[in-house]
């Protein structure tokens, strides 16, 4: 046991993270250059990330009639203000560009007798999204000189002098470690499932609403080397049909399914529309008694139930199973709800990197694109997307412009990065296993720091015995051990996800306010506040969080990097 | 939320293992293809998309309400068959055209 080889590559631009951002990342770079791409992936690129299952319509588009702006504005509401209206414009301005070269990579999109988009809203266009992923991952494996590193896990970045030089990571299927040198790096790895208790904690305990295994990877390797990292504190809630976590938006603006408690009533217009007060609201008329709360799917048509079984089947086949299976339609039953517990996610809410306009990191040469980077939420597959490219260009346009490589003694480097992997490959049993970490994690983050137990609520004492704990766990963590490289991998994702909790935790404390209701429920201060009309920021200084406060980036600004 | 890969029907050809997005599914020493890590599935159906021989199903578990039927999917050139097996015996089918949007 331990590891056996080690291979030393070399690329103009590796890509951590072959999901819809990094995928569309490759594709761009080949447009703009020659460069060379490594693509490291966990899994395999046909079905890795966010994509997996599919996804039901395009959630982030300007339809006919509206403009970029718009889309900026609703953002804007839903985020409650505290959003980067630079990187929103810039996203808002790709997405129709690149849903147009999805259409030509072969994805199914509705139109309607004149040719045009059929429209969900105002934001939405209905697609067959069940293959999305396989065709985004056939144009990049068509790719010249674009080496795809699947089932290669990446642990750190290698860093000097705040400059990125590539990354080390191992392969899962045979015991070789990776140091792979790169010019530019572009961090999409996703965002973070699995910090707290989930919804199923036992057998169905990855039945989730995001990626199980995305874990952070991203989040942590940016904290660890010293980026600068924003709005941790502004988690997201996903309301869900009940135990499959399946979407309920397809069945709320698919047949207008109105939110309703035990008694009948319709409670959505109590709480108001965003996406964290409609969890807020369910979780009050739960609290107060009227539970359990529905999407009022009785009465609907056999139509619409067969049209609600085949739009699941295309994004999330087990709701359709379970339909099948109890022998009722939804058309003769109601769709129960729940909130999920919280995740970390840049394409929903604004959590990650944070980044110029160009998507670069305040790491020199690391950028950041889909869930990982920060200030710019409802970014959905589309936006992830817009920001593959954007920092895609970004990087051919550095590398045009010249690149001089540092000095780095990087064998000393290497070897102690294999000592690491090799301290925890090791066949003895251990008292403590990555399994147990991980479930003690998500205990703590479930009752001191706003978990699904505690309604979503935490105060200041509860998040200083979340810290102590976390603290603890990281300790425990060096007496683990891997039996093979998959095992290894996990240690690795743990690791991580403690990483990112005890972000998390210092930015929940550093908001002294309760803007979002449910994603940020600050009892010690319950109202929302002028004074926290800014980003809570941090960046890792000698081993601790420091906090920073940034102002906002409003409509016409555009921030730049000045203190890298 | 897991799979249940059956032995009889699997060739051991391993696209279902090569395409999970949790790399779970494993071959063992005699080269049987098996699902590792049951607990840690998704429940994305990948794996059975992937598999021309029927050979793999989706189940829910039973903390979520699952009742012991199960899902597979044919792949026949620009439809997905999808099929369910129930508990006691009878099945249903769904027939999605991949040329087709969604209406929701």
């Amino acid at each position: 046991m331990g590891i056996a080889n080690r291979k030393i590559l070399h690329t103009d631009i590796l890509i951590i993270g072959g999901g819809t951002a990094g995928c569309y990342a490759a594709l761009t770079v080949r447009e703009h250059s020659d460069y060379s791409i490594i693509i490291a992936e966990k899994a395999n690129i046909k079905r890795s990330g966010c994509l997996a299952a599919g996804v039901n319509a395009i959630n982030a588009y300007i339809v006919k009639g509206r403009k970029p702006e718009d889309y900026v504005d609703y953002c804007r509401t839903d985020a409650d203000g505290i959003v980067r209206e630079d990187l929103l414009l810039s996203m808002s301005q790709g997405l129709n560009r690149v849903t147009d070269k999805m259409e030509k990579l072969g994805l199914v999109i509705l139109k309607d007798e004149n040719g045009e988009y059929v429209a969900r809203g105002n934001r939405n266009i209905k697609i067959n999204g069940e293959n999305m992923k396989p065709l985004l991952a056939k144009a990049v494996e068509e790719l010249d000189n674009c080496q795809i590193l699947n089932r290669v896990n990446i642990t750190d970045y290698i860093v000097e002098d705040n400059q990125i030089l590539g990354a080390f990571g191992f392969s899962i299927e045979d015991n070789t470690a990776y140091e792979i040198r790169a010019k530019k790096v572009l961090c999409a790895t996703g965002g973070a499932a699995g910090l707290y208790r989930p919804n199923n904690p036992g057998f169905s305990r990855h039945k989730m609403w995001y990626p199980p295994f995305n874990t952070g990877a991203g989040y942590a390797m940016g904290i660890n080397a010293g980026a600068e990292m924003t709005t941790f504190e502004m988690r997201f809630i996903a309301l869900r049909c009940k135990d499959t976590i399946a979407p309920t938006g397809t069945i709320a603006q698919g047949v207008g399914a109105k939110q309703v408690n035990s008694l009948g009533e319709v409670y959505e217009n109590k709480y108001g529309l965003t996406t964290s007060q409609r969890v807020y609201g369910t979780v009050r008329e739960n609290i107060e008694g009227r539970g359990p709360c529905y999407l009022r799917t009785e009465g609907i048509t056999p139509e619409q139930d067969d049209s609600l079984k085949r739009a699941y089947l295309n994004m999330a086949p087990s709701q359709t199973l379970k339909w099948l299976e109890s022998g009722k339609n939804p058309s003769e039953q109601n769709v129960e709800i729940e909130g999920t517990e919280p995740y970390i996610v840049g394409g929903h809410t604004a959590s990650g990197y944070w980044v110029d306009n160009d998507r670069e990191s305040t790491i020199r040469g690391l950028f950041a694109a889909g869930d990982v980077a920060g200030g710019c939420p409802q970014k959905y597959v589309t936006g992830a997307m817009v920001e593959g490219e954007i920092a895609a260009i970004a990087m051919v346009k550095q590398l045009d412009e010249g690149y001089t490589e540092p000095e780095l003694d990087e064998e000393i480097a290497f070897d102690r990065k294999i000592e690491e992997y090799d301290h925890f490959l090791d066949t003895d049993e251990k008292m403590f296993t990555y399994e147990a970490i991980e479930e003690a994690m998500q205990k703590v983050m479930d009752n001191y720091a706003g978990g699904i137990s505690t309604h979503y609520q935490f105060n200041e004492k509860q998040l200083e015995l979340a810290k102590e704990k976390i603290e603890q766990l990281q300790k425990l963590v060096w007496h683990i051990s891997a039996h093979d490289m998959h095992e290894l991998m996990f240690v690795y994702e743990v690791k991580e996800r403690l990483t990112v909790a005890l972000s998390v935790i210092a930015h929940l404390k550093d908001r002294k306010e309760t803007r979002w209701h449910s994603f940020a429920e600050n009892l010690d201060y319950p109202e929302k506040s002028k004074d926290w009309e800014i980003f809570v920021n941090s960046k890792m200084v000698d081993g601790e969080l420091k906090m920073i406060h940034r102002d906002l980036v409003r409509k016409g600004d555009v921030y730049e990097h000045s203190d890298k | 939320m897991s799979i249940v890969i059956n032995k009889e029907l699997c060739k051991n050809c391993g696209k279902c293992a090569n395409v999970c997005p949790g790399s779970l599914i494993k071959r063992d020493e005699d080269g049987q293809i098996f699902m590792k890590y049951p607990k840690d599935c998704w429940g994305c159906s990948s794996c059975i998309k992937e598999c021309a021989f029927d050979a793999i199903s989706l189940y829910l578990g039973a903390d979520i309400g699952g009742m012991g039927s199960r899902m597979s999917v044919e792949n026949k050139g620009d439809l997905l068959l999808w099929n369910i097996r129930k508990m006691d015996g009878t099945t249903d089918q769904i027939v999605i055209d991949k040329k087709e949007a969604n209406k929701y």
